[in-house]
């Protein structure tokens, strides 16, 4: 009873704060920071040289930024697939399944065709890929439509299934026979290999591939029709029947543009750095891509800024395994803090706490 | 003399830029019936949260009894004696009446049985309560939102807009209680913007206009013209004499529609048979969760037909029964629901965004881009006609008052220009201003031949607007009745289930 009374209470706001909005993303930043500091501590390690390997390094020589930015294009290509369903409530979590397929897709053409030449291969691999992507994204949207499956359920259970389909092809028909028995497909060739934007690095043209979508996804969310259409059936699904938009034509335009998206995502990665199907294409960018999704704040050009920290921390967290003696699962763990501090943050954007300052009165 | 029983001084209120109230005075006497008048937007919602402890006031005191009073939440209020009944019921649908009253009154079920049954002896208020509360009426569920907060033996009540839920012959059953209760030593404040009423019950008026006290008078001293010209600040304009019509296209009409909706707890349609001409406007009386909901959602396309059921529904001679709400408006449907938020209208958008809603057909969009000059344009437009009070278009939906949202999107589907207008509770929560304002819209628009659908709780309201009227009761439609030859009593009895008098009929 008494502890109630200096608890502050969640006053809802008569309008959306901008001022928290803005701040939302650096403060859960700086609060997961300064978390994950202390845990740092308390494993005995020391923080100093945790925050030198893994916030600084990534940007102090060109080699490790390009890394950074190698990393940020599948996140943010994922990502920005990702926020339109979630800003029309279609929680499409099955990114790294889409993603998988897409790889899958787009190393058919190098499998099957390896001694093929010309400049059209790689293009080719990359809307394989993303069609891929689409397709396997279909899948859920057909049972969510159809039976009402719950499309969080059935993209995450097909991520599964797709993980098990790679490892069925690379075991068996699409297994490399001069591999050694490693799971892993052929080396493809010069042409499937998507060209690089900057001599001496990894970085390819993928990135300004998933730049030029992020503009088509500004396009799309804050000015077509379509995109609007979205938005209504995320933020009143009854104002969206009421004004005739079609439910289900929403559903299937979330998941085939996130599916399309995480495909093209996966298309690039082998095409790129990998330049073979492998077992390991995929370190979890289809669930990092959501955090991403939410801390750029559903907005694409929030997502663009939230690729970079999410790519910039991956990298800083590999450093700080090698250099800080980190265990991968504190990357992780800094990951879930930042989503977590995030999700408080932006609980102000609509709230606003107020503390009892009128129970001194009642006391008299 | 002794003290009021609640005394204000000076309270005020400011969301933001908005003043809700300013430098409020008010006393509530001992045993009275204490009106507070006022549009919608007034501040009269505003003040009773503040009463109640749901809000703070920014500045000013109150005195309960002579002692000071906190103001600080409504466990603290409750605690002193004060008890509200909110316009918008707050029962456990699943739960019998005795489970709902026990979540708030502690005590043992047999125990609260019985006094549940005392009070309504005593004051009116009888009310079964084993009953689960999805078989209970309106009415009863008003009774039960009254029982559970006198098990409190509260000195004052607060009743927002009691009387907007109920058919005639049971808003004088509801005054006998209130009355009662006066007389058992319980002052009420009663909110309202229906003049009839006030003048019929209340000993007190407090009158509001724009966040401000305009007038503190006996309701009985003076006549209804009045009271409306210290609440709304002029004169009412007269209402437009309807000249009968006759002969218009049949705009709707609906044939033998028998429907079973999915959830259980709505209401089934059963025989259901309306037309409504060009030129002529239909109303459908009767009280809420009659069937209005799945009516009006057969009507706009939200709740398809099936397949099989061919020729039920048709708008300007199609049948359209297995057509979507879009495919329905194309064809010059256009329609104003009775939830305004999150049906109508988008809360988290703005104004201009939320015009596009069902606007976006004129003209509004390029190339499959929004044309954010023309929709703002539009919304701009829609604001000035239909006089929305709001800083401007960019204003998200949800910070507007429920009379000026209303407003918005009555004026955004007449904009449309459509030829069958259904508008469903056309001024619920609309102060008598604008809802004379928009009655004489209405009116003006059948005058130009629209076909108009009415779904109204308000008899009044259809009285003045409707040719035809219709009664929903239990999810069946009584005969149409021509306004001018009926009395508004025949009306309240098909509302409590009536049969037709001529059976062959």
């Amino acid at each position: 009873m008494s502890m109630t009374h200096f608890l502050p209470n969640l006053v809802r706001r008569e309008r959306a704060s901008r001022k928290a909005m803005l701040l939302a993303p650096p403060l859960a930043l700086a609060a997961a920071i300064l978390l994950n500091l202390a845990l740092y501590v308390l494993m005995g390690r020391d923080p100093a040289a945790v925050v030198h390997a893994m916030l600084l390094e990534p940007f102090l020589s060109w080699s490790s930024f390009s890394e950074v930015l190698l990393k940020t294009g599948p996140l943010l290509l994922i990502a920005q697939g990702l926020a339109i369903g979630f800003r029309a409530k279609v929680f499409n979590i099955g990114a790294e399944g889409q993603f998988i397929l897409g790889a899958i897709f787009a190393s058919a053409i190098p499998i099957w065709f390896p001694q093929a030449t010309g400049g059209w291969i790689w293009p080719s691999m990359l809307l394989l890929g993303a069609i891929g992507g689409a397709l396997w994204a279909g899948i859920t949207a057909f049972w969510r439509v159809r039976l009402n499956a719950n499309e969080i359920l059935v993209s995450l259970m097909l991520s599964l299934v797709a993980a098990q389909l790679l490892y069925y092809l690379l075991l068996g028909p699409w297994k490399d026979p001069n591999g050694f028995n490693f799971p892993q497909s052929v080396m493809f060739q010069y042409d499937a290999m998507v060209p690089t934007l900057f001599a001496g690095t990894r970085v390819n043209v993928s990135l300004l591939i998933a730049i030029v979508l992020s503009l088509a996804a500004w396009v799309f969310m804050q000015k077509s029709f379509m995109g609007y259409k979205l938005q209504v059936g995320g933020l009143a699904p009854r104002a969206a029947g009421y004004a005739g938009f079609s439910e289900g034509r929403a559903i299937w335009l979330s998941l085939l543009i996130g599916g399309f998206a995480a495909g093209l995502a996966g298309a690039a990665e082998v095409a790129g750095p990998l330049g073979q199907l492998q077992r390991s294409i995929s370190t979890g960018y289809g669930y990092s891509a959501i955090i991403v999704a939410y801390l750029g704040g559903l907005h694409p050009i929030g997502i663009v800024v939230s690729a970079l920290v999410m790519a910039a921390i991956s990298i800083g967290g590999d450093n700080a395994m090698v250099s800080a003696n980190l265990p991968i699962a504190a990357v992780r763990v800094f990951q879930g803090s930042l989503l977590l501090a995030y999700l408080v943050a932006v609980a102000f954007v609509r709230y606003r706490l107020e503390w009892p300052h009128t129970t001194a009165r009642s006391q008299s | 003399m002794t003290p009021p029983l609640l005394s204000l001084r000076g309270i005020s209120k400011s969301y933001g830029p908005i003043k809700a109230n300013q430098g409020i005075d008010l006393d509530v006497a001992d045993r009275s019936i204490h009106a507070i008048l006022g549009e919608n937007g007034a501040g009269k919602s505003t003040l009773m949260k503040l009463i109640y402890g749901v809000e703070q006031p920014d500045d000013g005191t109150a005195t309960w009894q002579g002692e000071p009073l906190a103001l600080a939440s409504p466990a603290e209020a409750r605690k002193q004696g004060i008890g509200m009944v909110f316009q918008h019921f707050s029962l456990f649908e699943t739960l019998t009446v005795v489970e709902n009253i026990r979540l708030v009154v502690h005590g043992k079920t047999a125990e609260l049985t019985e006094r549940i049954r005392t009070l309504g002896r005593d004051f009116g208020l009888e009310v079964d309560p084993l009953a689960h509360v999805h078989a209970l009426s309106v009415g009863e569920r008003q009774r039960v939102e009254i029982i559970r907060c006198l098990m409190t033996n509260p000195k004052l009540l607060i009743l927002d807009e009691p009387t907007s839920v109920l058919p005639p012959q049971l808003v004088e059953r509801l005054f006998d209680t209130l009355r009662r209760l006066r007389d058992g030593g319980v002052s009420i404040l009663f909110i309202s913007h229906k003049l009839e009423e006030i003048r019929a019950i209340c000993d007190r008026a407090t009158i509001l206009r724009a966040g401000r006290v305009t007038g503190n008078v006996d309701p009985r001293e003076h006549d209804a013209h009045d009271l409306a010209r210290m609440m709304i600040g002029r004169d009412m304009p007269e209402p437009m004499p309807a000249e009968p019509r006759t002969g218009g296209d049949k705009q709707l009409e609906i044939i033998g529609l028998n429907h079973t909706p999915d959830d259980p707890f709505a209401v089934p349609l059963a025989d259901i048979n309306l037309t409504v001409r060009a030129g002529e406007i239909l109303g459908i009386a009767g009280v809420s969760g009659n069937g209005q909901s799945e009516l009006a959602a057969l009507i706009s396309g939200e709740t398809r037909l099936s397949r099989h059921e061919k020729d039920r529904i048709f708008m300007m001679d199609a049948d359209v029964g297995q057509l979507g709400p879009a495919a329905r408006r194309a064809r010059g449907f256009a329609f104003v629901p009775e939830d305004r938020l999150g049906r109508g209208a988008v809360p988290e958008m703005s104004l201009v965004l939320n015009g596009l809603l069902t606007a976006h057909p004129l003209k509004l969009l390029k190339n499959g881009l929004v044309d954010r000059a023309q929709a703002t344009a539009f919304a701009e437009t829609c604001i000035r006609d239909y006089d929305v009070r709001t800083p401007g278009p960019q204003t998200e939906a949800g910070a507007l008052s429920g009379g000026n949202l209303q407003k918005f999107i009555v004026g955004r589907e007449i904009m449309l220009a459509p030829k069958l207008l259904f508008v469903a509770q056309p001024t619920w929560g609309v102060d008598i201003g604008a809802a004379s304002a928009i009655r004489r819209r209405l009116i003006a628009l059948r005058n130009a031949g629209m076909a108009i659908l009415v779904i109204s709780e308000e008899l009044e309201e259809l009285f003045e607007l409707a040719d035809t009227i219709q009664v929903l009761y239990h999810g069946r439609l009584s005969p149409p009745l021509v306004t001018r030859d009926t009395r508004p009593e025949e009306i309240g009895r098909y509302m409590m289930g009536a049969k037709p008098e001529k059976a062959d009929a």
